[in-house]
């Protein structure tokens, strides 16, 4: 299986990456792709996320790992923007490729769960009268929760 | 034995690293945090209630009642909001 996992501050194309994940290959027959963006509700100026260099990249090794082991999968790419963004910007990309739609889809979203309630980023939103840190939701625990 | 902080809890603490020797006394996650918890105003705040924190031993999750020794890199931060 093809694994790219890149933890970056520059934006990313998603069709570049699918376009990547999938050349030269005659035997993928789907892929499916989450693309997180940043929601400018309640007049968010901006989004600076920070993670923890090392484990971020363990802990989204141990997923994919665990992916592979769930599903017949033929690659995995996975985006995850750093620093300050806007509303609107990308954030995440998933994309997960198999044979089959299935496979694609349960893992594509399997890892999305994962990337939520286990990887450590945190994010700080900006808004007009200062900067606060976001919460976990005990939602995102029960979304992960379901795959165990 | 290394300390690391995120998030909020960097801020509290002002810094985001640092190397201590292991404390006396220390066996465990929670014994650290409690140590860290005694030494001044930030680190108080910081630590005062366990459940708003998580811990990772090594780079990996792990619960407070873990063991943690002299060499091993130890972080402190708030449940993850990524994704």
């Amino acid at each position: 299986m093809s694994v790219r996992v890149s933890i970056q501050a520059e934006d990313f194309d998603p069709a570049a990456e699918v376009a990547a994940l999938t050349q030269d290959r005659a035997d993928i027959g789907a892929v499916a792709t989450f693309t997180g963006l940043v929601r400018g509700d309640d007049g968010l100026l901006a989004m600076t996320l920070e993670h923890y260099p090392g484990m971020t990249e363990r802990e989204i090794a141990v997923h994919v790992a665990e992916a592979e082991s769930r599903w017949p999968l033929s690659g995995v790419t996975i985006v995850h923007r750093v620093g300050t963004l806007k509303p609107g910007e990308r954030i995440v990309l998933v994309a997960a490729a198999s044979s089959h739609r299935a496979a694609a889809f349960a893992a594509c979203e399997f890892l999305m769960d994962y990337l939520k309630t286990r990887a450590p980023f945190w994010k700080l939103e900006r808004r007009g009268e200062g900067a606060v840190w976001v919460e976990a939701r005990p939602s995102d625990d029960d979304a992960a929760g379901r795959w165990r | 034995m290394k300390l690391l902080y995120f998030a909020w809890v960097r801020q509290k603490m002002g810094k985001g690293e640092e190397e201590i020797a292991l404390p006396p006394g220390v066996k465990t996650a929670r014994d650290l945090a409690s140590h860290l918890a005694a030494m001044g105003d930030g680190h108080a705040d910081a630590f005062a209630d366990l459940k708003r924190l998580r811990v990772a031993i090594n780079q990996e999750h792990a619960n407070w009642d873990a063991a943690v020794g002299a060499d091993d890199e130890i972080a402190f931060f708030p449940p993850v909001t990524g994704g």
